[in-house]
């Protein structure tokens, strides 16, 4: 078999792994070798359903011995098998690498044989590349659940980013469609994991040149839509993650009809790539906002507003603590205003410094006021537009797609003989937290 | 005039020296300078014209007073904006270094005056630009050299070049910006920009060109049909690096009908660049690889 067939097959059973990342590292390149890796990550392409490719993302082998119920892959399925040796598949990064194609490799594996040969091969590959290449460039590696510890632990030191994919957000899930994966297993090598990058972490603190354990962290996904979990359990879920075991990220997979399985949803299901959007979005104001997950979402309303994102359905829902004066609110609090990101309410953090901000400076600091203006203050005076029809708001904190699922009016005809019945502020409220 | 403007513009040799030589010569006469702008550039202008011969030692005092003065951030401000494509970059930096001079380290907070919030959005695009760029940047082997093109509206030469030597250190390879007309190459440890109307690239052979098939195969496959949505694609990689890029620039349309590697008359041909013949005028690019 050509190596232009073995990477078709080998990619192609790859596609469903949501993480392409390569951030999380600094290193520079060294002499003598190739590459090296930048904390922001780069992403090289995007390939045409938006995702970012950043690594070459292949399996190893596709010829796996389990038969989850959700994967292409799975043993009764019947489909082309291919493995990579070691040696061509290092040389193949290589060549990618230097035509900068690509950030690195990110490599994961059917179990062939067993997890452990598995994790071998996968371990020789990564060495030729680092031993043999001196490659210094990004790879994120799949710990193989079920695989000796001693493995996980030599392929730990040769990659810059693990990850064990907790695959469904709950154990009778997984149960169900993954019988051959349990729940233990695939949390014991994400403890190991975990507690092999705090050990090193002492160690480097004692010796400069220590080798390093996974420098950039490790990370999990599960699929989503493929069970009945409600969106809360999966929020608390991935924030439980993120602190028990110190992940540096969750990735959400929309989950994709490939295989006819009663257990599964029916083949012609769309795959719910709103609720994966959510997520995220939620996902985000985890990490970076400062929310915990019983803030945006809880018993009472365990799913996601469909037409509003996470952070509006917060605003909208506390809006006793808003409008907030841009002048003296606190960072975190700048953070929960509808509109501002990070880099916004810092920029406003440190520009407020030298002078008071008005409307005007904050449209010269870059602050995207569509959405924001509902929810401010700029000494003390609220923006004309939100003073002046208060109804808008609905409109400015939908974003476009949503407002068309509503099928609201983008504009209407002004009338000099009457005020016709439009929606108050307060019923638009009433509206949007589902008292009306 | 009412501004404190003067009625004089200034024109200067296009480089960074020649520049921070206008700004010298613009706090030592007291004077405002409608305009500058390089001597190359078309003049739309009324006003009387003086060229301002650059001048080392001023340009020197100017560069080593702002970290001093002003900042840091500062003084990678004005280097990053100086690259810029930003209209009457020159003028900017003047002024936002008069403001800087005035107000310290602070200047760089300023964000709601209009000439730091100016230069600032410069800066971040030609930021943005140059790291777009390190992913989107594509190399071919050409006679064991790695060659490159891109079309990028800033000079990001300059801030890509040291990323991709750090990376491969032990390659040669060779990128064109058509732009601007200017190219690095970089050979054991050696970076040099040189302008160049045209590069004839040595054509590419077949092992290249399988890679170049293995990646676009890559790039087919990775991709979910389920989830097609080539607007969001768009969205992140904008169309018009989609030309230089091994895997898209077949999307483009009326491809066929742009040679990507050629241009202009003048010509610089490869083999001869590689190896011996590397023109002389480099030092106005030589500033920013000390950093």
């Amino acid at each position: 078999m050509d190596l232009m067939e073995k990477l078709t097959i080998l990619s192609d059973a790859a596609k469903y792994d949501a993480a392409c990342t390569s951030s999380g590292v600094d290193r520079k390149g060294k002499a003598g070798g190739i590459g090296n890796s930048s904390a922001c990550g780069i992403c090289h392409s995007f390939s045409v359903d938006g995702r970012c490719i950043s690594l070459l993302k292949v399996l190893l082998s596709n010829d796996c011995v389990y038969n989850c119920h959700y994967c292409v892959n799975r043993v009764t399925n019947d489909t082309p098998r291919a493995s990579f040796t070691p040696r061509e598949l290092a040389s193949l990064t290589i060549e990618f690498y230097r035509r900068n194609y690509i950030e690195g490799l990110f490599l994961s594996s059917g179990i062939l044989k067993n997890p452990d040969y598995t994790c071998e091969q996968m371990i020789e590959t990564l060495r030729i590349l680092r031993e043999e290449y001196r490659f210094y460039g990004y790879i994120h590696a799949k710990a193989i659940p079920g695989a000796d510890s001693a493995l996980i632990a030599r392929l730990g030191m040769l990659a810059d980013r693990m990850s064990v994919n907790i695959e469904l957000p709950s154990e009778a899930s997984l149960r169900l469609l993954a019988p051959a994966k349990k729940k233990a297993a695939i949390l014991s090598p994400m403890r190991q994991i975990r507690d092999g990058i705090t050990e090193n972490r002492s160690d480097l603190v004692q010796y400069r040149h220590a080798p390093k354990f996974a420098p950039a962290g490790q990370s999990t996904q599960m699929i989503v839509g493929a069970t009945p979990e409600t969106d809360y359990q999966i929020l608390r879920l991935s924030e439980s993650l993120y602190q028990k075991y110190s992940l540096k990220r969750v990735f959400f997979s929309a989950y994709m009809p490939v295989a006819e399985d009663n257990l599964l949803p029916s083949l012609d299901t769309k795959p719910p790539l709103l609720r994966e959007h959510r997520l995220y979005q939620a996902d985000w104001l985890l990490r970076f906002y400062g929310f915990t997950a019983s803030e945006i979402l809880d018993e009472q309303h365990p799913n996601f507003n469909p037409f509003l994102d996470p952070k509006c359905n917060w605003a909208i829902q506390h809006m006793d603590q808003f409008p907030v004066e841009v002048n003296t609110a606190s960072y975190e609090m700048l953070l929960r205003v509808p509109g501002i990101g990070v880099r916004s309410a810092k920029r406003i953090v440190s520009a407020r410094r030298t002078g008071s901000l008005d409307l005007d400076a904050l449209k010269k600091i870059g602050v995207v006021l569509k959405r924001a203006q509902y929810f401010i203050t700029c000494r003390g005076k609220l923006p004309d537009a939100a003073r002046l029809r208060s109804d808008n708001m609905i409109r400015a904190v939908l974003s476009d797609k949503a407002a068309q699922m509503i099928g609201t009016t983008q504009g209407e005809q002004l009338s000099l003989f009457h005020n016709p019945n439009l929606l108050t502020r307060e019923d638009v409220m009433k509206c949007l937290t589902g008292e009306l | 005039m009412s501004d404190g403007r003067a009625l004089i513009s200034y024109q200067y040799d296009g480089s960074f020296d020649g520049m921070l030589s206008c700004v010298f010569e613009s706090f030592v006469r007291h004077e405002n300078p409608t305009d500058i702008f390089p001597e190359d550039a078309p003049q739309f202008t009324l006003c009387p014209i003086r060229f301002v011969p650059t001048n080392e030692r001023h340009a020197k005092r100017v560069a080593v007073s702002i970290p001093v003065k002003i900042s840091r951030q500062a003084a990678d401000w004005v280097k990053k904006g100086f690259l810029s494509c930003a209209e009457h970059r020159e003028l900017l930096l003047l002024r936002f270094l008069r403001l800087g001079y005035q107000k310290g380290a602070a200047v760089t907070r300023m964000l709601q005056q209009e000439t730091v919030s100016e230069l600032f959005h410069a800066v971040q695009f030609i930021e943005n630009e140059s790291h777009l760029l390190k992913g989107f940047l594509r190399f071919s082997e050409r006679g064991g050299i790695l060659t490159a093109v891109i079309d990028p509206k800033n000079m990001v030469l300059p801030l890509i070049a040291p990323h991709f030597a750090d990376r491969m250190p032990r390659e040669t390879f060779l990128i064109y910006d058509r732009t601007h007309e200017m190219a690095v190459f970089y050979q054991n440890r050696q970076m040099q920009i040189f302008p160049a109307g045209e590069i004839l690239f040595e054509p590419e052979n077949d092992t290249e060109l399988l890679y170049q098939q293995l990646w676009k195969q890559f790039y087919r496959t990775i991709a979910i049909e389920g989830r097609y949505n080539p607007k969001c694609r768009q969205t992140h990689c904008p169309k018009r690096y989609w030309q230089n890029m091994t895997e898209l620039c077949g999307e483009v349309l009326g491809n066929s009908a742009r040679n990507p590697l050629k241009k202009a008359s003048d010509s610089i041909i490869m083999e001869e660049t590689a190896r011996q013949n590397l023109p002389e005028r480099t030092e106005n690019h030589d500033l920013y690889f000390k950093s």
